[in-house]
């Protein structure tokens, strides 16, 4: 559990500090008014600061999976998988999607329309590209006969890779939200805004894979 | 420490979508079915909750019968009691409890005691509770399916919860743990949404320090929740996978009925890790709101200014961070190190001091204020003192060579029912006769919620005080029978039968007399005392809407500024003895001589 605790205490200092910087040694009782006040501003729009908490819920959801990776690890029947080449390529297509992302977010602020549907587009592509590749994988993995039963080491890798492609999965409801803003021309604010957390979300699956792909290969 | 995304490439700023109107309903269906307003989202969660606490209750008599008279009723077969337990465990603290204190108080007070018109994300939240009801539906479903519901008690720890001979080993595990992953997504997004409306949905003036204790409880349990919930849903996952594809996360090598399983090579205190890592904080996350709401209602009905509010803040996000170290406490006779037991033997003792902390300001909050003895005010004084007991016993099972030989006696069953069942309780049915004037427009019956408090206090202690002292002799929780043939066995004194059989009887009859608080509650609805407006007086800002019950958007063309805290009772040299949180200093006279402290 130590990886999930440095988690847990980096997410403490986090709201710690936040709580102490802001004022949390007001004497609440001795002040009155309404002007100058220390309203604990986080200067986000609250669409953003929700996303960023989910984040970070999620991120504590994968370092209890991984956690829990190493500890089943010291258990002794552990036989590590030999990684999948395929799994390179996705890593590839992942960073391509989250770069089309960045490029559609960069487009769409500079009020270019145009390239900011083909970065959505792209961005799409490559990561239901990336999905097919995972499954992929999980074909080529079945038919080298590591099946998920087999050893925890194989469960482990198609746990972890559905509850990342799960998540990506979720990501594209979103980005069919985008895309649909996109296409009839709606206000640009609100483009940009969606774009703005689309991009947020898919650089942190890039992470998490970028974690997860590392823990694979380094075991 | 999530800082992606804020690139500084781009020349304009960041894009600040402007606050979308406020959902306005168009039809009977959106306006009370797929509601999206907090007001209605928190009934239905508590409707939901309420009802499937029924059903909790009800399996707790059956519990109980067979405890107190065993072998009379032949329909509680030991597998039917097991489910029963179960079932029991899981629908209070997850279903009821949580799902009520957060979804249910939550998403009722946070927008009005923050001075918002809606949570942030009101879609969200509708989505939240709809999810819920699945993940109850699901769990009721598991009553009527072959095999029945799981019978692995409520931590359903491996590997027996998915072997044969456990009651509901196959759809009935599957289809719980399916329910708990669907219960965790939902509340997931409805703790996005208490989050950040506390966070970003204040109105003017209200600062962090200007909160009502109420919401710095819910908000820390939300954080705490959001942060657990996910060991219980890895944990939740992976036995799915080990029932379901036959991994082996948690199984070890078993022979089971004399055939060599599949499985090999897991660990079963992984999943208890994993559980009880959701499972501690879990506590405090019922306790949390709990803490937060006593306080408040301990203030208005004693008009006095809680006592030492920045103390009862800290104490409240100390407990909270300290609760996630404290989680191998219900693991000392699994076997694990003895230094570990040290640590956490010496992290639970130390999370004694901010909850020890909280007690003696709500007894210096009442001490020499002008105390109406109100049916919430009897409530949180029945929370004070149950709290106490339970958090006492709480403080012997915290050291390791205490709870060795207590554990799994029905000492522990009476150390968590006094202070995770009876507490809470106690603080949701002092919040309801507190509230329910606001939701109503109408005021609860006096006399019968003096009845219905002194029937549920004293009754609640007849039933625990005693599964304390026979814990003590030694009597062992989960026995389906104590008995050996018609007699007990030979550690449990004959006495202990006679104790069984009047515990059962109180249980049913306090089961029976809360008929007597659903009776007001209907009763009220309707030909209930017409509530004036505020009618505690209270200085929060729920009580100062435009309308009571308040309407949709809750606060009028403009929200209310705030210029002090929540708790200006008594306040000398000023008229009234207390003054809402929104009222201008200007506009009332005497108040410029509040003086500090």
């Amino acid at each position: 559990m130590i990886i999930t605790l440095i988690f847990m205490l980096a997410v403490m200092i986090t709201i710690g500090r936040w709580l102490y910087l802001n004022d949390l040694t007001t004497k609440s009782w001795a002040v009155e008014g309404i002007e100058n006040m220390p309203r604990a501003e986080i200067k986000l729009p609250k669409s953003k600061l929700g996303l960023f908490v989910f984040i970070t819920v999620i991120t504590g959801l994968f370092s209890l999976l991984i956690s829990a990776y190493y500890m089943r690890m010291g258990f002794g029947d552990w036989a590590a998988l030999p990684d999948p080449p395929i799994l390179w390529l996705n890593t590839a297509i992942i960073i391509l999607s989250s770069a089309a992302f960045q490029w559609a977010q960069i487009s769409a602020r500079q009020l270019n329309m145009r390239r900011a549907r083909i970065g959505l587009s792209l961005a799409g592509l490559f990561a239901v590209l990336f999905l097919a590749g995972q499954l992929l994988a999980w074909r080529q993995m079945t038919e080298l006969g590591y099946f998920a039963a087999s050893n925890p080491a194989n469960a482990f890798f198609y746990l972890i890779t559905a509850l990342h492609g799960l998540h990506l999965i979720g990501g594209l409801f979103a980005w069919a939200r985008t895309g649909g803003k996109l296409l009839r021309g709606n206000d640009t604010s609100k483009i940009r805004a969606s774009l703005d957390m689309c991009t947020v979300y898919w650089h942190f699956l890039l992470l998490v894979w970028v974690a997860l792909f590392s823990l694979l290969l380094a075991t | 420490m999530v800082d992606i995304g804020n690139t500084d490439i781009d020349a304009l700023p960041v894009a600040e979508v402007e606050e979308a109107d406020l959902y306005h309903a168009k039809s009977w269906i959106t306006k009370y079915v797929f509601s999206q307003d907090a007001k209605v989202i928190a009934i239905q969660y508590s409707g939901t909750a309420i009802a499937i606490g029924l059903v909790g209750l009800v399996l707790s008599w059956m519990m109980r019968i067979q405890l107190g008279f065993p072998e009379v009723f032949s329909f509680i077969s030991p597998e039917a009691y097991y489910q029963f337990i179960t079932m029991h465990g899981m629908i209070m603290v997850i279903y009821l409890l949580t799902a009520l204190f957060l979804g249910g108080f939550g998403n009722y007070l946070i927008p009005l005691m923050v001075g918002a018109r809606d949570m942030v994300f009101p879609y969200i939240n509708m989505l939240s509770y709809w999810i819920y009801l699945l993940a109850v539906l699901i769990l009721v479903s598991t009553f009527f399916i072959p095999g029945g519901p799981t019978g692995a008690g409520w931590t359903l720890y491996p590997p027996q919860a998915i072997l044969e001979g456990t009651p509901g080993s196959d759809l009935g595990i599957i289809l719980m743990l399916v329910s708990l992953a669907l219960f965790i997504v939902g509340f997931t997004m409805g703790g996005l949404n208490y989050v950040v409306t506390v966070l970003q949905g204040r109105t003017r003036g209200m600062t962090m320090m200007r909160l009502p204790l109420t919401i710095w409880g819910i908000f820390t349990a939300t954080v705490l929740a959001l942060f657990a919930f996910p060991a219980l849903f890895v944990g939740a996952i992976m036995m799915l996978l080990d029932q379901v594809l036959g991994t082996s996360f948690f199984m070890p090598a078993i022979v089971s009925f004399g055939e060599h399983l599949e499985y090999g090579g897991g660990s079963p205190i992984l999943f208890q890790h994993l559980f009880w890592f959701f499972g501690h904080p879990e506590v405090y996350i019922v306790a949390l709101p709990a803490f937060g709401i006593v306080s408040d209602l301990i203030s208005a009905h004693s008009r006095r200014n809680i006592f030492g509010y920045r103390m009862m803040v800290w104490a409240i996000v100390a407990i909270g961070a300290i609760s996630f170290v404290v989680w191998a406490h219900h693991m000392y006779v699994s076997g694990m190190h003895p230094a570990f037991g040290f640590f956490f033997a010496t992290t639970t003792l130390i999370i004694a001091i901010p909850t020890a902390l909280k007690v003696y300001n709500w007894v210096l909050t009442i001490w020499r204020g002008n105390i109406h003895f109100t049916i919430p005010m009897l409530f949180s004084l029945g929370f004070i003192v149950t709290f106490l007991n339970g958090g006492i016993t709480g403080l012997f099972l915290g050291n390791v060579v205490v709870d060795v030989p207590l554990s799994d006696t029905m000492f522990v069953v009476a150390h968590f029912h006094m202070v995770m069942g009876v507490a809470p309780l106690m603080v949701v049915f002092g919040a309801i006769y507190h509230w329910f004037p606001l939701m109503s427009g109408r005021m609860l019956h006096v006399g019968l919620g003096k009845v219905h408090f002194w029937i549920t206090f004293l009754g609640a202690y007849s039933i625990f005080l005693p599964l304390h002292y026979i814990g003590l002799l030694g009597v062992p929780r989960r026995y389906f029978e104590l008995n050996v043939g018609g007699t007990p066995a030979d550690f449990i004194p004959a006495s202990v039968g006679q104790l069984n059989a009047f515990v059962t009887v109180i249980t049913l009859l306090v089961g029976v007399a809360q008929i007597i608080f659903f009776i007001n509650l209907f009763w009220s609805l309707r030909y209930g005392k017409k509530s004036e407006k505020n009618p505690w007086n209270a200085t929060s800002l729920e009580w100062q809407t435009p309308d009571m019950p308040p309407g949709h958007g809750n606060w009028g063309p403009e929200l209310p500024p705030v210029y002090r805290w929540a708790y200006a009772y008594s306040v000398p040299g000023f008229a009234t003895d207390f003054i809402p949180q929104n009222v201008a200093p200007s506009t009332m006279p005497g108040l410029e001589n509040i003086e500090d402290g």
